[in-house]
């Protein structure tokens, strides 16, 4: 009988440390050498450069110093661990710049005026959005009135009663389709229904809810079809036994579990076609004034009046283009409330916790 | 309000498995029927074909009958929710609304139904079916909070209060101790125990000594094989299959020679 030696070979139960600091040190340090690396290399202080080369000294840095004292696992762990917080922070770049660019150019007009005024009228200096803001809640708004119930009952259609039979797969598959319908398509998609139903080149805010619902109902149905298929099965069952009958069931338990996700859901759908321009320039067109009515004459929205304000600039081109970024920040600031909104609602329908 | 069940050649399918086979027995009144038997062998199957609940799952059906007091479960005309509310049912799992709180999950079979009801009535029933269920004392002060912070135990006392809270004439359990310690367990049966003085009471369960100390009748079902359906191979007084069972396959089981 020979002694039987564990297969890693070590018998100690412990390992080398590094201490608390090393981390902190070594981004210092690489830090110092990343700028002095950069420097050698292109002669100027590239920021962008600096970073990089800062970076790779740091992962090498780590990678040693941790194979050395802690061992190989400990090493790829790190390693692991430095590349995702480097994409992470390489996927926050250019979140910081939008955000950045549009604060400090859009800050210049975010006045009263552009909350008030619309460009009835206007050339050059003065002016607002307000037709645009109301535009974008009024075609925004009808979208989601519309595309919810679709997308909703679809979605209940899918995971509740058709489960897998040929009609759900059929639906499944061109809402799978109708997700990558290009945005300009859906555009003249209503631009054309409407010029079918009421003559040629008619253009209204619904029009444009029309193209943005044909964008946002599969969104919706993919998101919802989820969020009912996590309802645990259980809970449909428990309310069965207590004869519940199934409308019921889906109504008052199903949809109520799971009502958090859905708006969460219904949330970034809205959040996703906000911003689309090509298809409400075709079917929502553009103005100057305010238009209060969603079924007759066109209506502006936001991002069409960003748009139109950079590309059409007038004699004085920074006056427009101020406009244009006001008009970008509004728009972020929008979403952002929404999204804010919406978390605040689920927090509100969220399963109780409690003793 | 307590029923007799009997069912005559009853046959189970999944699509076109035959899960359980020619099931011909009689479940008294007033008494704790248990069915035991190996995994697979269709028990619980059988037990949920006693409140239709079996038709939750795509392609299974049923042949022969199911007599409610003489009314067949299957027959044309059959309402399966109007059935469901006559059979309750308790899950292997307990399984409460998380958006409900205790006492909305004790009146979630009047509620979801949208039956009105005063709110004194609501009240008296709640906690009737509370202590019925021996939680009354315990959740008494919480009864608007979600109870997520109940014991398993209690989840699982919770769920039999919500069943007895629409009076059923049958109370199906399918091993509703299975995941409880042996005190919830012990706390369980007794209530079991309460509950036959009013209930036809079912229960599916693996635990050989459950069956001995809380049933009136036992019921043993096995499988030929995989991939060959459940049979029923005998029923009969509780201290008759436990001593002296009429086929060896029992007596197998029983004695832990097999399963």
């Amino acid at each position: 009988m020979t002694a039987i030696t564990h297969r890693l070979g070590s018998e100690t139960l412990t390992a080398g440390r590094l201490p608390k600091a090393t981390i902190p040190v070594a981004i210092a340090a690489s830090a110092v050498l990343g700028y002095a690396l950069a420097v050698l290399a292109s002669g100027t202080a590239n920021i962008g450069l600096a970073i990089l080369f800062a970076f790779l000294v740091f992962l090498v840095t780590v990678e040693i110093t941790t194979r050395v004292v802690e061992g190989a696992r400990q090493a790829a762990d790190r390693r692991a661990g430095n590349l995702i917080a480097g994409a992470f922070l390489l996927a926050l770049v250019p979140l910081g710049s939008v955000t950045f660019e549009a604060v400090s150019n859009g800050l210049a007009r975010f006045d009263l005026a552009f909350f008030t005024q619309s460009m009835r009228n206007v050339v050059g200096e003065g002016g607002g959005a307000v037709h645009a803001i109301y535009g974008t809640v009024y075609v925004t708004g009808m979208a989601t009135v519309i595309s919810v119930p679709i997308g909703l009952l679809t979605a209940i259609y899918l995971a509740e009663y058709g489960v897998r039979n040929r009609l759900s797969k059929a639906i499944t598959f061109f809402v799978d389709v109708m997700t990558g319908v290009p945005s300009i398509v859906a555009g003249l998609f209503a631009y054309a229904l409407m010029g079918l139903l009421l003559g040629p080149g008619a253009r209204s805010g619904f029009e444009g809810s029309i193209a943005l619902s044909v964008l946002m109902i599969p969104v919706v149905v993919r998101s919802c079809e989820e969020l009912l298929r996590l309802v645990p099965n259980e809970l449909r069952e428990a309310a069965y036994a207590l004869g519940v009958p199934k409308w019921l069931t889906i109504v008052r338990v199903v949809i109520p579990t799971a009502i958090s996700g859905i708006i969460s859901g219904v949330i970034l759908a809205i959040a996703r076609v906000i911003g689309e321009t090509a298809p409400l320039l075709i079917a929502a067109g553009f103005t100057a004034s305010l238009n209060n009515n969603l079924f007759a004459n066109p209506m502006m929205t936001l991002p069409v009046f960003v748009y139109d304000s950079y590309a059409h600039p007038g004699t004085d081109v920074q006056v427009y283009w101020d406009r244009a970024w006001a008009g970008a920040l509004t728009l972020i600031l929008i979403v952002m409330i929404l999204n804010l909104v919406g978390r605040l609602i689920a927090r509100r329908f969220a399963p109780k916790t409690g003793r | 309000m307590s029923k007799r069940i009997e069912t005559t050649d009853l046959n189970v399918y999944y699509s076109d498995f035959r899960a359980v086979e020619d099931v011909t027995i009689t479940i008294q009144p007033r008494a704790i029927t248990a069915f035991i038997g190996p995994s697979g062998c269709g028990k619980s199957t059988f037990l949920r074909t006693l409140n239709r609940m079996h038709e939750v799952i795509p392609g299974a059906r049923v042949e022969g009958e199911v007599l409610l007091d003489g009314e067949n479960l299957y027959g044309a005309g059959v309402d399966p929710v109007r059935v469901r509310r006559q059979v309750g049912m308790v899950f292997q799992r307990p399984n409460p609304f998380p958006t409900m709180s205790i006492r909305e999950n004790v009146l979630a079979g009047i509620k979801l139904n949208f039956s009105r009801m005063p709110k004194g009535e609501q009240d008296d029933l709640v906690e009737r079916s509370l202590r019925s269920a021996n939680l009354w004392e315990e959740v008494k002060n919480r009864l608007g909070l979600p109870g997520s912070g109940l014991s398993g135990g209690q989840q699982q006392r919770r769920c039999i209060a919500r069943a007895i809270a629409m009076a059923p004439a049958v109370l199906l359990m399918d091993e509703p101790c299975s995941a409880l310690d042996p005190i919830s367990t012990l706390a369980i049966e007794d209530l079991m125990s309460e509950l036959k003085e009013k209930y036809t009471i079912v229960i599916v369960t693996h635990n050989m000594q459950q069956a001995a100390r809380v049933s009136d009748t036992t019921a043993f079902f096995n499988i030929a094989g995989t991939g060959s359906p459940g049979r029923l191979i005998e029923s009969g007084p509780t201290d008759k299959i436990f001593s002296t069972p009429d086929v060896q396959a029992t007596e197998d089981y029983i004695s832990g020679r097999f399963g």
